[in-house]
């Protein structure tokens, strides 16, 4: 029963991940590209949590923690960078 | 039969990888930045906090790192989100034509 | 490797030719330094599906976020001097 829900879980993430990485490279500006890989890290953090699920090893949860404190260093660098320039 | 707590685990990992999906979608359904924004921070923002509650569920033991892990993008996401709107207004990204109110320009004075 | 996992791996290696499309054919220089810190985040997973944390982590701190920092940095400082 939860593995069917883990594997439900995953295939939803995973048709996340595809629709962000489709505005990823179609997005016509660069702010959705920016959107699109905030979206990202954050449907990688969810899969790097099923991975330690599935592979039973908790040590898999530390790369999750260094994405949810890095993840917004990348987008007020662009976005700084956004702002001065253009 | 499952322990009830591992059924409520999944339930809420699936409820979580849902408001995920939903965001992508709007993500590439939505018409100008500003609405993919909302749609690409707000509904990530929850379904990542759902499927960290229902892992932590499934494996009480890893409660406190996944604690961690959901209080740092609550913190986090929402700066990104209004650090990065900003930017698109200063940087003049177009609007759709049913956007009718503009609070931010109004407030620094600039055109209506 | 169980079904889940292989794929998954099938899927981060279409993000990754993906993301390495979008940082050589990109016209314009920050879009492909976000593409390769996307390379770097797909990288970092895959590192975690093949069994090793530390590899993975050491990933995500540098190639993710201070290789992305620091190329911004750079590019504000050196705006004007070339046409992109």
């Amino acid at each position: 029963m939860a593995e069917a829900l883990i594997h439900l879980a995953a295939t939803l993430a995973g048709i996340a991940f595809l629709l962000a990485l489709y505005r990823f490279f179609r997005g016509p500006s660069a702010a959705d590209r920016v959107i699109a890989f905030d979206v990202l890290t954050i449907v990688a953090i969810t899969g790097i949590v099923l991975v330690a699920f599935v592979e039973g090893r908790g040590i898999y949860l530390d790369v999750a923690l260094i994405y949810a404190l890095l993840s917004f260093l990348g987008v007020i660098a662009v976005a700084r960078y956004l702002e001065r320039g253009l | 039969m499952a322990h009830p707590l591992d059924l409520l685990g999944g339930l809420l990992l699936v409820a979580g990888a849902a408001f995920l999906l939903f965001g992508g979608l709007g993500l590439v359904r939505m018409p100008d930045v500003f609405n993919r924004i909302q749609a690409g921070t707000k509904a990530t923002t929850l379904g990542t906090l759902l499927s960290l509650a229902g892992m932590a569920c499934l494996r009480p033991e890893w409660g406190l790192k996944l604690l961690l892990i959901g209080l740092f993008i609550l913190f986090t996401n929402p700066i990104s989100s209004q650090v990065l709107a900003r930017a698109a207004h200063r940087t003049g990204a177009e609007k759709t034509v049913k956007t009718s109110v503009d609070r931010l320009a109004e407030d620094t004075g600039e055109a209506p | 490797m169980s079904m889940l996992m292989t794929a998954m791996t099938a899927l981060l290696c279409v993000a990754m030719l993906v993301a390495a499309l979008v940082a050589i054919r990109g016209r314009s220089l920050p879009i492909a330094i976000l593409a390769a810190g996307l390379v770097s985040l797909v990288a970092s997973v895959l590192f975690l599906i093949l069994a090793s944390p530390d590899v993975a982590m050491t990933e995500a701190a540098i190639g993710s976020g201070l290789t992305t920092f620091l190329f911004f940095f750079v590019l504000g400082r050196v705006r004007g001097g070339e046409n992109d």
